[in-house]
């Protein structure tokens, strides 16, 4: 028998939301992938149906898991959902609805990812592009503490440093291609030119940019660890340019100044656009983390970090952001969908995370299910499940179901959660 | 059956004045009187005044930018919380309010359908799916093609066959009601680094101009026989003097349908020392000569406001002057757009100004060609339409607020001199017949047999505002979903698009450069009709 091929396959991997993908199906499972990166690829070639539900480590039935977390969750007096990065709109609408019911804590990976890129978008605002523009129009390419090469391998052929647009039919000829980094890595390779700045010293380097983009004079020889020369080279470029972009990554959002350095960085790109067009492009990870911002926004009027507790939604980043709600203790129960807290926050989240009772929703076993009271395994979203993404701008793509894992999908369990959760509330009501 | 009885039955699309009796409903529709043995409910309205549902013509409630604009503003989010309660969901916001509130509150003032007025096909998705969230209302969108690539390139061969084929099929893709057109190839001049454009600049990338832009498309939409024309929000807007540029674009179009969004905006002229003055009277005047156009007005209200548009250039410009806030987003081959909040200040001579030229629209043309909007949220929030209605129907309010704005209102405009009161049927007509009509809704913004069964029913009182800020009930194609201005039913609206007798699609002669110049695959960019759980489409012929 031969496999059947599916194309325009959106892979959910990373932020750049690849859409060309061709998939070889046969007998209802994956046989091949073209044209995906090394990790897309994987993603798709991994997906299988191998876990069952599990409590406290022992196999469940799905009714029984689905009762136990609700159990929990109904118990906890101050919860946290998080997560919501690797899951499709449809899931985070609902595991909204469900924090909502709930009056808990909700948040995204943002916490510790471009948190602070939205909180400065929120000081100052945020110019900015489509990838497509960027690869039609953009002379100017400025990588800025982030590293595509390897965090998302095909941004370079498809939106910026080699791709082929309308005002740029000659793609890496027609570009001049800036990093800035600490360290040379494989993205300053391709550079043009590459400003390895002092760690930490971000936020003086904008300082100059902005002083020397507005021609105010300069003092001292290597402003953060660079030659005041290159420095006024690069405002050279970034005002002589026809249209520029600069995408910028955690190097700038987790080093010290944080959200300063953004506010900083934003305000550089507004004042640019006196000399010319100029973006700035937050280099977003997950595959949908950018759905998460846009569906708390438009439903709760906040980007991340929403707590429910007062029967309304309220934000405050480093009172309601998960890093800070599980340091210092102050949650008694998580449930986590779309993310991997365990191995990616810092210790101390980790070691309360043990301590309280945790459910986890995904696809494949990580290493917070070896530390949650309930597992429940859902279809990988894209491959066995469909679903909107959105792109790291913010472009919003429908991925593909592809095969049948026999698996419910984040959205479908969410929903049955929330259902069992309201109806409990119900009969608790009914006693009063 | 329900029988809505003895109420005051406000209904201008089907005669002229008020009288006192009963309305049918059955089936989420208006239905002839029963015969005298049938059984019905009864709610009895006496003392009521009955009026169909309004309609929204104009307004920015979901999408890329709206969303943008609800993360630039978390101040109005803080200040502004809305509770859950049992079936209602909570949320925030005053100027920008979250997707579940702004349906609450719609309702809630006896709005019954929402059209979102600009939408970017690439990021259309995201519209439906916000769409979806908005409870309570039905809802439709307008589709953005002004500065759209492959629009210009078929204005350029000149073949409107190749340009109907685009057109139709960019509505099928982006689910979208209308033709929406902003700043016509002024936001694509924009992003090339140049200034502004006039009605016969040629911009790149294909040298063609606003004004051929402008007559293609309203000739096109025309063509296919599409329920709402061109809605055009013109070059030029905000700026001092741009009463040429609008009565240009007007004298161009002339003869045939178009709508003219937030006109006030476009309604500025300059005295001879080059000073900011009202143009309304001029814009008014050919309005009343032209039964052709309607417009909406976009009224400005004192207080915080939020602008949101596609016209980047505009919200640049007022990015340098707030030197605030900006949020800026240029789309690949389609569009840009911008927010930048707002606060209208009443001792702010420009902003008197602005408010007194909206009001003088709204008094000087005929309520059938003229809409209550305040462009929302950019000239106020949509929750001051009652104060607006309180202006217009009482003169001598009118009078006093104006009084207590700068002294140069009075000789920059002629708001003084304009003694016209509102009657509640002009109020109708305004709010709910006109925009209805204007949109092609057959079943909307009347109460004859055969309409859908939105009804709103108010308590008769002096203080209008209050009147209108507070439905006794409204319901909502037969259910009842607010009384007293709260709901009290969580009810879906449905999506509101358009359907072709042929089945249009991308012309193959631009299949490569779509290929090349955009950033997803073709076949990826129309939105799936997973996102339409409700739909009702309007046939065009």
């Amino acid at each position: 028998m031969r496999g059947v091929v599916v194309g325009d396959v959106v892979c959910t991997f990373c932020g750049s939301l690849c859409d060309d993908l061709e998939v070889e199906l046969e007998g209802g499972s994956i046989r091949g992938v073209r044209r995906a990166c090394a990790v897309g690829r994987a993603k798709f070639l991994a997906a299988r149906d191998t876990a069952s539900p599990s409590i406290n480590g022992q196999p469940a039935s799905p009714e029984a898991a689905l009762e136990e977390a609700a159990r929990l969750l109904l118990r906890a007096g101050y919860p946290l959902i998080y997560g919501l990065s690797t899951i499709p709109a449809e899931a985070q609408k609902e595991a909204i609805a469900l924090a909502e019911l709930l009056g808990a804590n909700i948040d995204s990976t943002s916490s510790h990812c471009h948190g602070p890129s939205t909180m400065a978008r929120q000081q100052t605002g945020l110019p900015t592009c489509s990838l497509g523009e960027a690869k039609n129009r953009a002379d100017l390419v400025v990588f800025w503490g982030s590293n595509p090469a390897e965090s998302s391998p095909r941004h370079f052929v498809r939106y910026s440093v080699g791709a082929r647009g309308l005002l740029t039919p000659q793609g890496r000829k027609d570009r001049t291609v800036v990093v800035v980094d600490v360290r040379p890595t494989a993205t300053a390779r391709l550079a043009d030119e590459f400003l390895q700045i002092a760690p930490g010293q971000d936020y003086e380097a904008l300082t100059v940019l902005r002083a020397l983009v507005k021609g105010v004079a300069v003092e001292g020889r290597h402003p953060a660890g660079v030659p005041v020369e290159r420095w006024a080279r690069l405002a050279e470029l970034m005002k002589k340019c026809r249209y520029g972009a600069v995408f910028f990554g955690m190097g700038l959002t987790m080093s010290r100044g944080r959200e300063a350095n953004l506010e900083l960085l934003l305000t550089l790109v507004k004042e640019l656009n006196a000399y010319t067009r100029f973006h700035a492009l937050p280099m977003r990870g997950h595959g949908n983390v950018a759905g998460s911002e846009n569906v708390l926004a438009w439903q709760t009027g906040f980007p991340f970090g929403v707590n429910f507790s007062a029967g309304y939604p309220r934000f405050n980043p480093g009172e309601f952001t998960a890093v800070d709600l599980l340091a210092r203790g102050e949650v008694d129960a998580c449930l986590v969908i779309g993310a991997d807290p365990a191995a990616h926050l810092p210790g101390t989240c980790v070691r309360h995370l043990a301590s309280i009772p945790v459910i986890v929703i995904d696809p494949h076993p990580n290493l917070t299910a070896s530390l949650a009271r309930v597992t429940i395994p859902v279809a990988p979203a894209g491959v066995a499940a469909a679903g909107t993404f959105y792109r790291m701008d913010n472009v919003p793509l429908r991925a593909k179901k592809l095969v049948d894992l026999g698996l419910p999908s984040d959205e479908e369990v969410l929903r049955r959660l929330r259902e069992r959760i309201a109806r409990a509330e119900d009969r608790q009501r009914s006693h009063y | 059956m329900l029988r809505i009885a003895n109420g005051l039955i406000i209904d201008p699309a089907n005669g002229p004045s008020g009288r006192v009796g009963d309305l049918f409903i059955e089936g989420g529709k208006i239905v002839p009187p029963p015969s005298p043995d049938r059984r019905c409910e009864v709610l009895d309205a006496t003392g009521l005044i009955v009026t169909p549902g309004a309609v929204e013509i104009h307004s920015h409630i979901a999408g890329p930018k709206v969303t943008s604009g609800r993360i630039l503003l978390p101040e109005d989010h803080y200040a502004h919380p809305v509770r859950r309660r049992r079936d209602f969901r909570s949320g925030t916001g005053r100027t920008v309010p979250s997707i579940f509130v702004t349906g609450y509150r719609y309702a809630g003032l006896g709005y019954t359908t929402v059209f979102e007025a600009s939408v970017p096909p690439l990021k259309a998705r995201h519209v439906h799916e916000e769409l979806a969230d908005l409870p309570l209302v039905d809802k439709g969108c307008y589709v953005l093609m002004g500065n759209n690539y492959f629009v210009m390139k078929a204005i350029k061969t000149g073949d409107r066959g190749l340009l109907k084929e685009l057109v139709g099929w960019l509505l099928r893709a982006a689910g979208g009601y209308a033709v929406k057109v902003v700043n016509p190839g002024g936001v694509e001049n924009w992003k090339w680094g140049r200034g502004a454009v006039t009605l016969d600049t040629p911009v790149p990338p294909f040298e063609i101009t606003p004004r051929d832009i402008l007559l293609a498309l309203v000739e096109v939409a025309e063509d296919l026989g599409l329920p709402h024309p061109v809605h055009i929000h013109a070059n030029d807007i905000g700026r001092a003097g741009n009463v040429t540029t609008t009565l240009e674009t007007m004298r161009a179009l002339a003869g045939r349908r178009a709508h003219f969004a937030h006109l006030q905006f476009h309604s500025y002229d300059v005295n001879k020392k080059g000073r900011f003055r009202s143009g309304a009277a001029s814009v008014a005047e050919f309005l009343n000569e032209h039964p052709e156009f309607t417009a909406d007005v976009g009224q400005v209200m004192f207080g915080p406001a939020a602008t949101m548009t596609a016209d980047s250039p505009l919200e640049y410009s007022l990015y340098r002057l707030t030197g605030g806030k900006w949020g800026s987003c240029d789309l690949e081959l389609e569009t840009g757009s911008g927010v930048v909040p707002m606060v209208y200040r009443r001792n702010a001579l420009v902003n008197a100004v602005q408010w007194a030229v909206g009001l003088e629209l709204l008094l000087l043309v005929n309520p059938w060609q003229m809409f209550l909007t305040t462009d929302h949220p950019n000239g106020a929030p949509f929750h001051v339409y009652p104060e607006i209605i309180r202006l217009l129907m009482d003169p001598d309010y009118r009078r006093s607020e104006l009084e207590r704005l700068p002294a140069g209102v009075r000789r920059l405009t002629q708001l003084a001199s304009l003694d016209r009161a509102y009657s509640l049927e002009e109020v109708v007509i305004t709010t709910r017949a006109g925009p209805a009509r204007a949109l092609g809704l057959k079943g909307k913004g009347h109460l004859g047999v055969g309409a859908d069964a939105d009804v709103v029913l108010y308590r008769k009182q002096e203080d209008v505002a209050a009147m209108f800020s507070r439905p006794v009930y409204v319901f909502k194609r037969g259910r009842l979903v607010v009384r007293e201005g709260e709901p009290v039913a969580d009810a879906e609206g449905k999506t509101l698009g358009v359907e072709f007798r042929s089945d249009y699609r991308f012309p193959s002669a631009f299949r490569q450069e779509f290929a090349s110049y955009y950033s997803i695959s073709p076949a990826n960019y129309p939105v799936e009709d997973d996102y339409f759980r409700l739909r009702e489409v309007v046939v065009c012929s």
